[in-house]
């Protein structure tokens, strides 16, 4: 190891609460100046599997804390994530600030992004009784107690299917962590494996949640490598997975894993209020580029029967005022790549997808024909990019990135539907009794916003992507004789 | 690092370069030799026996040796004439697919396993005691190795196989399903032997040491060494063996070989090393270069990472300046041996592809 990563925070491997320290560490580096801001201690896969067979003894206590009081820790774990000092490995603190800066270095994220993602995942543990009853429909989240009881008025009886949720995060947001939070309050410990380049938000989160009185067992941390990754999926009982189109499909199919691939979430203008597109730019606006664009959320397309090319063209010079700023600036809106070679990349997929014929970027001229790149100290952002397709055939019609971007595409409203593919969050623009009833039926939709409501709002009484609750616990029948 | 002195390093290069000299003149006299070799002096024009004076006189003078030989050359080729009429063994490199690579040989497997004898500990591999070798037999010297290993100290061995080509084509065939079957089954046929008799000592790879510890308590089997080998280490995966599959009770003796070299030892101590294990070869016998990867005639530097050359110098078998498929970091000479030794072998190619984790 090198002299440098000596004087950074050491993030250890956590083993059901206990710091390990592994000899095969990865350096993480700030993407402004290449600096270590972390040494990370990597599991190998060998250790997850071994722990994986200890699960049982994990469990325990995290089970006998009533979930009442489990709802009150996390509401003061929300305060202490928000707000304390508190430590990653071998005694060295951070505090709020510090994580925020650290976060941003290495994410590329600026400051007052990763402080609304902040708010997030305190807002999740500090609201746990609406998220439980956004999960549970209502049920008393208190019947995991005994297992059973009663839900309107119907005998209920629920079974862990999981000794631990194992996760294989991502390194996007830290927004998305809000995701998992829960499962701590519904009484199955974790098993988390982190992005590469975002271990900062679980082992916040974890040792805010220990802090607040929660069985440290029921937090393990193994950062690794695919294998250990491949290990703890197999591992789990049930797990979360995050991924890229090929990850997705690779696992696809296997009940025990809820995956998280590309949202491809859309805006869809139906033909009703296709004429008074001009008053949704906000919507627009907000779906493409809230949180930097980088969000499985983030409208990825936008879908209109006709006047495709006025809306590519206002929504393009509205996303062209959006400017890389300094990650201090509280005016910033987009978000550094943290591997530049990432911005080359993406730019360069895009390009070859408007070479092909079909296809421009509305934004180029928006912007007086400044880059799509652009360089700002040592950060290198990709600019908002808006391209109007002639046909959702073409490969950038369904396409998303991590950054602010989205296709313009005229469909017409009945073959929507048929041609959008499956798509995280839908936005419908539209009063059509008939759309929307095709809309509400469809199985390609898993959250649908009806009115002019962004893609990238959460209403945390609504599940993200599978249903949490129902993911770890299972219903059984239950018939039990009068004074039995 | 124990420092060696300068006298025991210049004496061991003195002995390997009195040792080159008698391997150059036995492959290449008319009278012991060897045809393969025989015919390449023919060719090239320059004898051997009077311009290779010296290891380092090898390295100048031979190019890297073109291993796919081995797998087309006639064994006739191979048979050095002192060994003419004498029935020779047939050993093939280890997960290789196709047409593998081919060793013939006489005694040297069980010379390097006797000299590797002298290495190990009694308590850990009780002279007399059971073995059970759970890995690749088949038609790799290891099989042969490690039953004469066990004979030599008076013990006797069970062999479980693993068939590492088949895992192979399981693997690139995207079955990996029935690749853990398998691995299972292999596991099961060693646990039933360890249930039903007793075993002291076992031979096995590090990944199905894995799975057996993930099965049973190694140490309570009654396991009180176990020699491994066959792939790469690292640090974290030998501590995480010691610490946790042997529970810190089990003598662990990792070895580095293949059927061209024979088998290099480990340094003694790794464990206060940061479990970075440093493998030396049976020199004279056999000599492992770490070589700058751009001119395999230039060493890299103590400490800093290359690819393995392997030279085997033994009466049965000439192979100047192999290039195996591994890299590994250059060691200074140790008190134990007095040559160069290579740490963290790993495969060659991981060292140059860094893989880019997906965006999300």
């Amino acid at each position: 190891m090198s002299a440098a990563a000596s004087d950074v925070p050491h993030f250890p491997v956590l083993r059901a609460g206990k710091e390990y320290s592994s000899l095969d560490r990865v350096e993480l580096t700030s993407h402004r100046d290449g600096s270590v801001v972390a040494s990370i201690s990597q599991a190998n896969a060998g250790l997850v599997r071994r722990d994986m067979r200890k699960l049982d003894q994990n469990t325990e206590r995290l089970r006998a804390m009533p979930m009442a009081e489990r709802i009150e820790r996390c509401r003061e774990a929300a305060r202490i994530f928000l707000e304390d000092d508190l430590p990653i490995g071998d005694g060295v603190m951070q505090s709020a600030d510090d994580y925020v800066v650290q976060l941003s270095s290495t994410s590329g994220l600026p400051h007052v992004m990763v402080r609304a993602n902040m708010e997030k995942c305190a807002f999740v543990l500090a609201e746990m009784t609406t998220i439980l009853r956004g999960l549970m429909r209502g049920m008393d989240p208190g019947v995991l107690d005994q297992g059973f009881g009663d839900h309107d008025g119907v005998p209920v009886w629920y079974t862990p299917s999981a000794r631990a949720l194992g996760a294989v995060l991502p390194s996007n947001s830290p927004g998305v962590h809000s995701l998992w939070i829960p499962s701590i309050a519904l009484g199955v410990p974790l098993a988390l494996k982190p992005g590469r380049e975002e271990p900062w938000t679980p082992m916040r989160i974890a040792r805010a949640m220990m802090a607040a009185g929660f069985p440290a067992e029921a937090f393990s941390l193994y950062p690794t490598d695919h294998e250990g990754a491949g290990t703890l999926l197999e591992c789990c009982d049930r797990s979360l997975l995050f991924g890229d189109a090929r990850v997705a499909e690779k696992y696809a199919g296997d009940p025990r894993i809820e995956i998280h691939g590309p949202g491809r979430s859309k805006v869809l203008v139906g033909a009703d209020v296709a004429d008074d597109w001009e008053q949704f730019m906000d919507v627009y606006v907000d779906s493409v580029a809230r949180n930097g664009g980088r969000s499985c959320i983030n409208a990825s397309a936008i879908y209109i029967p006709r006047h495709g090319e006025a809306l590519a063209e206002a929504l393009a010079a509205r996303l062209a005022q959006i400017e890389p700023r300094p990650h201090d600036d509280p005016a910033a809106q987009i978000a550094a790549f943290a591997n530049p070679a990432f911005a080359d990349m993406m730019s360069g997929a895009i390009d070859a997808g408007i070479e092909k014929g079909g296809a421009r970027d509305v934004t180029m001229a928006a912007r007086g024909g400044s880059a799509r790149r652009a360089e700002l100290g040592c950060s290198v952002y990709l600019r908002p990019t808006v391209v109007r397709c002639d046909s959702m055939e073409h490969p950038l019609a369904n396409t998303e990135y991590m950054f602010p971007f989205t296709s313009v595409v005229e469909v017409p409203q009945e073959r929507m539907l048929e041609v959008m593919g499956p798509s995280l969050v839908v936005s419908a623009l539209t009063r059509d009794a008939g759309f929307l009833e095709a809309l509400t039926t469809s199985p390609l939709i898993s959250r649908l916003n009806v009115g002019p409501v962004p893609t990238s709002k959460v209403e945390w009484d609504q599940p993200h992507e599978g249903n949490l609750f129902e993911f770890l616990h299972e219903r059984r029948a239950l018939q039990r004789a009068a004074g039995w | 690092m124990t420092a060696v002195s300068n006298d025991r390093i210049e004496a061991a290069q003195a002995a390997l370069d009195a040792h080159v000299r008698d391997i150059i003149a036995h492959h290449f006299s008319p009278e012991t030799g060897t045809p393969v070799w025989l015919d390449y002096a023919k060719a090239a024009g320059w004898d051997p026996r009077e311009e290779v004076r010296s290891f380092a006189d090898l390295i100048e003078r031979f190019d890297n040796f073109d291993g796919e030989r081995l797998r087309t050359d006639a064994h006739e080729m191979w048979i050095p004439r002192a060994f003419a009429g004498r029935p020779f063994t047939i050993f093939e490199t280890g997960g290789s697919t196709g047409m593998p690579k081919q060793r013939i040989g006489w005694d040297d497997y069980k010379l390097d396993y006797e000299e590797f004898s002298e290495l190990l500990d009694d308590e850990a591999f009780p002279p007399g005691g059971y073995w059970l070798m759970v890995g690749p037999t088949g038609p790799r010297r290891l099989r042969l190795a490690i039953e004469h290993l066990a004979n030599h100290r008076g013990s006797s061995c069970y062999f479980v196989d693993l068939d590492p080509r088949w895992v192979k084509k399981l693997i690139s065939s995207g079955q990996g399903d029935q690749a853990k079957d398998y691995m299972r089954h292999v596991v099961d046929q060693a646990l039933s032997i360890l249930k039903h008799r007793k075993v002291d000592a076992l031979f096995t790879t590090p990944r199905l040491l894995e799975a057996l510890g993930d099965e049973i308590s190694i140490p309570d089997a009654g396991i009180k060494g176990v020699f491994c080998g066959g792939t790469e280490m690292d640090p974290q995966n030998v501590r995480f063996l010691c610490e946790e599959i042997l529970e810190g009770q089990v003598g662990f003796v990792p070895t580095y070989g293949n059927t061209l070299m024979g088998l290099a030892c480990h340094k003694k101590g790794f464990e206060k090393e940061n479990y970075s294990i440093t493998y030396y070869a049976p020199q004279p016998r056999a000599v492992l270069r770490v070589t700058d990867p751009e001119d395999s005639r230039k060493l890299v530097d103590h400490g800093e990472w290359g690819r393995v050359e392997l030279t085997t110098l033994t009466h049965e078998f000439f192979l100047p300046r192999f290039l195996e498929r591994d890299a590994a970091k250059r060691i200074a000479p140790c008190e134990d041996f007095a040559w160069d030794g290579v740490a963290e072998v790993k495969p060659y190619a991981k060292n140059e592809e860094k893989i880019v984790e997906g965006v999300y």
